[in-house]
């Protein structure tokens, strides 16, 4: 079984993985982290994006041994300590939440969008969240959240 | 009494509270079943799925997959120690297929082993030989062969067929709406663990916790008290996880019985989608009778379902699709019938609105042809058929409607948006663009809360309060992301005056709260609410007897307020007299039950008042139409729900906002599509398309109903908001009939079904087209 040697939420981690394992299995089953979640197995819901090297990405749809080498941060990582990242705080505050299953990687899709948009607007983000899910909210409230989570971010 | 001090406390009734798990949520450690660490040895379970829509299944040979590696156990039909039945309403409705398979989907046997992987890769190993038969697949089939799940359901009042005659215009049409898939995103999962003896505990992705026990302990023979069933909360149901979930439920069950070790079974998605019902598709006829004013003096409908291959919820969600039928209107000669069609398909279940949606699809659908018959605008129809005030307010089943405000929501929506004003920009437009088309449509809502039977009607609930003030509260309705555990624990909050940190609910557990109904039909908070304030109020009382002593008043001057408790200018902590009633031996724990009035049913007659109350609402949507290619977008829709006084605004505008859109999906994007072997082609988000963040209306405004306290003695005066604004959606159909219309002038009633693919609207253009040349 091949090695991955990967830092996961600032942590270095190796483990040893089937060449054919996804890296969210890695995340969800070896490693114990389970905010990322599996929404349809079939890359197109967006329950399962954490970060690689910056990078938002499916991890349904990424091998294990892909992410060899490199930096993952997953929904836990993105607080520090008890302070909640401005993302998820405003995902918090503006109700962009009911059942919460999406909510992971829609605020992991979040950041990454307020990355590299640093004016980002209403239509940017209902864009930039196209390959996110959400079957409870309607969206409406997510779109504000990540409007302010944006702009939180940015001071 | 004067020393209260007016302060409020924190979280209680009518303030916007964040839900009870949003920063589990945002950091990823809620847990939903799937996350919960397992024991070693927890066994992992796969299905093996009908490839045929109906097929005898004359053997099953688990000889190959037991030999894989890591297979410790496979069962079918014939394993099954108890009674292979696990029917929510009649009887006969099996767990695996027995003896036949009914459609594509049917689970048919279940394997147990080390790993997911090593069960799914088994479950391909089962050989089964199958003896096709033929399948029937479509309503018009069943009907032309009489096949159903359940009798005939009626509902009338005078005499509809004279009444036809003797109305000077009349209307023949039909309408047809299409299924919908929940797709929940936490997919269908259960863990069933053996305890001693014979006790199962289930951990259950389900939004009936009680059915689950049922189903399980009927599966394995067991009593009731023998089994448990645990939900702390779903990752989405909307009607999906009520009945379905007790097949996975059941199946996790019976291998865990068998191999006498945890066994988690979560279907992947497509399995999912194909194993486990639906919305129903309807088919709707009518005859419609009605003046030269568009008043309706007959109506005669048929609504017939498919309700697939057994009956599950079907009897029940015809009974409120006929109960709502009459959406706002007044119908003086009506006769309504409803059926439950038979097929070769999965077995089509509960799901948000459970048949109001498509019982106002079909009263819709008459109201536009009568509309565009008399070239009259669709308001001005439905206003001339309202229900009135003290005259024309009884339903066809009936029930007075003794709480109708629906001409107060479409003034307050028109107030709001200016109607004719929007019309004329509509026709502008129009007039100015020969390819994209513009249209805009109302939709007023009356949804009937309560279950239509009777007897579900009730809820319990169990609270303590412990030594340090903090509160455990616990009710029998389920978390699936709608609020209902932040919203009743603002109640319990409420009721004692302390501040809602100090509440904590727990999971829902048929061992702590017994014989509950399904947390649907919107009523989880009206109900459990209600049962929470009872078990509250029981405690109060005690506290306040020991308050009273304390301070030497008479008991009815003691006031619960701002986390203390008061006698005049003396107080003491909430927490101190807590402690103090443990000191002085009175008990600080309580049950808590309701039942709701006034509510009763004859579902043979079709007559009663199967409804406390009704929630009203009502949208104005517009959309653009593009007449060379099909597609749709809907540009704005404006809102105005009625939720009673809330009990949490920020809540019941989320439920408003995601209910439409959900309602949204149903008529537009979200296709069932079937080949003619009765395959399901659109089983994954590939194929199978809920609204994303793109498909939403760019404006989109929803405005809660201000001062609109609930006419009857609800929990703290609020209405129930689950299903009601799904309906509004149907503004958004009526708009595309609208943009269609426009091409021929508004005169023409166009031919436009649902789901509104880009095809089907295609289809309408080119129609309308030719018609009107
Ligand atoms: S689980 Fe990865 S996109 Fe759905
Ligand atoms: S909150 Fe339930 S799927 Fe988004």
């Amino acid at each position: 079984m091949p090695t991955v040697n990967l830092t996961v939420n600032g942590k270095a981690v190796s483990a040893n993985v089937e060449a054919r394992t996804l890296l969210v299995n890695l995340l969800r089953e070896q490693l114990g982290l389970t905010g990322t979640h599996v929404g349809c197995d079939t890359s197109q819901c967006g329950a399962c994006v954490v970060h690689v090297d910056g990078k938002s990405v499916k991890a349904c749809t990424l091998l294990a041994v892909q992410a060899n080498g490199s930096k993952v941060t997953t929904i836990e990582g993105l607080a520090s300590g008890d302070k909640l990242h401005p993302m998820q705080e405003a995902f918090r505050e503006h109700h962009g939440l009911q059942c919460g299953f999406c909510t992971p990687g829609m605020v992991m899709s979040a950041v990454c969008l307020a990355q590299n948009h640093p004016n980002l607007t209403e239509k940017d983000v209902r864009e930039g969240l196209e390959g996110n899910l959400c079957r409870c909210t309607g969206y409406h409230n997510i779109v504000q959240a990540v409007l302010a989570g944006a702009q939180a971010m940015r001071r | 009494m004067t020393a209260a001090p007016a302060h409020r406390i924190k979280g209680g009734v009518q303030s916007p509270v964040r839900h009870e798990s949003a920063i589990g949520h945002v950091t990823g450690s809620a847990l939903y079943l799937d996350d919960v660490p397992t024991v070693p040895g927890t066994l992992e379970a796969a299905l093996v799925l009908s490839p045929h829509a109906h097929a005898r299944i004359a053997s099953v040979d688990f000889a190959r997959a037991l030999a894989a590696p890591g297979v410790r156990a496979a069962i079918a039909a014939g394993d099954i120690p108890g009674r292979n039945d696990i029917a929510p309403i009649l009887k006969g409705e099996p767990a695996l297929a027995d003896g036949v398979a009914e459609y594509v989907g049917h689970p048919v046997a279940a394997i147990a082993a080390d790993t997911l992987d090593q069960a799914r890769a088994a479950a391909k190993r089962v050989e089964i030989a199958y003896e096709v038969l033929p399948p029937v697949l479509t309503i018009e089939e069943a009907l032309e062969r009489g096949l159903l799940v359940a009798p005939e359901q009626k509902i009338e009042r005078g005499d509809v067929g004279p009444a036809l005659d003797a109305a000077p215009l009349r209307l023949a049409g039909e309408a047809r709406c299409g299924g919908q898939d929940h797709f929940y995103l936490e997919g269908q999962i259960a863990l069933a663990v053996p305890g001693e003896e014979r006790d199962m505990q289930v951990f259950s992705s389900t939004q009936h916790p009680t059915e689950v026990q049922h189903g399980v302990a009927h599966l394995l023979g067991l009593p009731f008290n023998a089994v448990t069933v645990d939900v702390r909360r779903m990752g989405g149901a909307f009607g999906g996880k009520e009945s379905q979930a007790t097949i996975i439920a059941g199946i996790a069950a019976l291998l865990a019985w068998k191999t006498r070790r945890p066994v988690k079974l979560r279907l992947a998605r497509d399995d999912d989608m194909q194993a486990t019902g639906k919305r129903h598709p309807f088919l709707i006829r009518y005859e419609v009778g009605f003046d030269p004013e568009g008043r309706i003096q007959a109506l005669d409908m048929l609504y017939a379902a498919n309700a697939g291959n057994v009956a599950d919820l079907s009897p029940a969600v015809i009974a409120r699709a006929l109960c709502h039928a009459d959406n706002c209107y007044f119908l003086p000669n009506v006769r309504l019938r409803g059926l439950a069609c038979k097929t070769n398909t999965v077995s089509n279940t509960a799901f948000r609105g459970f048949g109001g949606p498509q019982g106002m699809f079909g009263i819709e659908a008459v109201i536009d042809a009568v509309a565009r018959h008399l070239r009259l605008p669709l308001e001005t129809v439905r206003q001339r058929n309202f229900y009135g005030i003290g005259r024309n307010d009884t339903t066809p089943y009936g029930m007075k409607v003794e709480d109708n405000i629906i001409e107060r929501v479409m003034a307050e929506l028109d107030g709001a948006v200016d109607l004719a004003r929007w019309r004329s920009e509509i026709d502008a437009f129009n007039r100015a663009n020969p390819v994209v088309k513009k249209g805009l449509a109302t939709m007023p809502v009356k949804f009937g809360i309560s279950f239509n039977l009777t007897t579900l009607n009730q809820a319990g609930a169990l609270v303590h309060v412990y030594t340090d003030g903090s509160v455990h509260l616990n009710h029998g309705g389920t978390e699936m992301g709608q609020g209902l555990f932040v919203k009743i624990a603002q109640v319990v909050a409420e009721a004692f005056q302390i501040d809602v940190e100090h509440v904590r609910v727990s999971a829902t557990s048929t061992g702590k709260v017994p014989n509950t109904s399904a947390t649907a039909a919107s009523s989880g908070t009206d109900m459990n609410g209600m049962a929470a304030l009872d078990a509250a109020g029981r405690i109060k009382a005690r506290m306040a007897e020991v308050a009273a002593a304390h301070f030497g008043v008479p008991a009815g001057e003691i006031v619960f307020a701002d986390n203390r408790v008061f006698a005049g200018n003396k107080s003491l902590a909430f927490a101190e007299l807590a402690e103090m009633c443990w000191r002085r031996r009175v008990s600080l724990s309580s049950t808590g039950y309701y039942r709701t009035p006034k509510i009763h049913w004859d579902g043979q007659a079709g007559k009663g008042r199967p409804f406390y109350y009704f929630v009203y609402g009502a949208a104005a949507c517009e959309v653009a139409i593009d007449t060379l290619t099909g597609e749709m977008r809907t540009l704005r829709a404006e809102l105005v729900q009625d939720c009673g006084r809330s009990i949490n605004p920020a809540i019941d505008l989320g439920q408003t906002e995601g209910a439409f859109v959900q309602g949204l999906g149903w008529l537009t994007t979200e296709e069932l599509w079937w080949d003619r072997a009765g395959r399901l082609g659109t089983h994954g988000p590939s194929t199978y398309k809920i609204p994303g963040s793109r498909d939403v209306p760019p404006v989109f405004n929803v405005r809660l109903l201000p001062d609109a306290p609930n006419r009857e003695d609800t929990v703290f005066r609020s209405k129930a908001i689950g299903e009601p604004p799904l309906m509004l959606a149907i503004a958004v159909w009526l708009a595309a009939r609208d943009a269609v219309a426009s091409l021929g002038d508004h005169r023409l009633a166009p031919k436009l079904d649902a789901p509104m693919t880009p095809e089907r609207i295609l289809a309408a253009v080119d129609d309308m087209k030719a018609r009107s040349a």
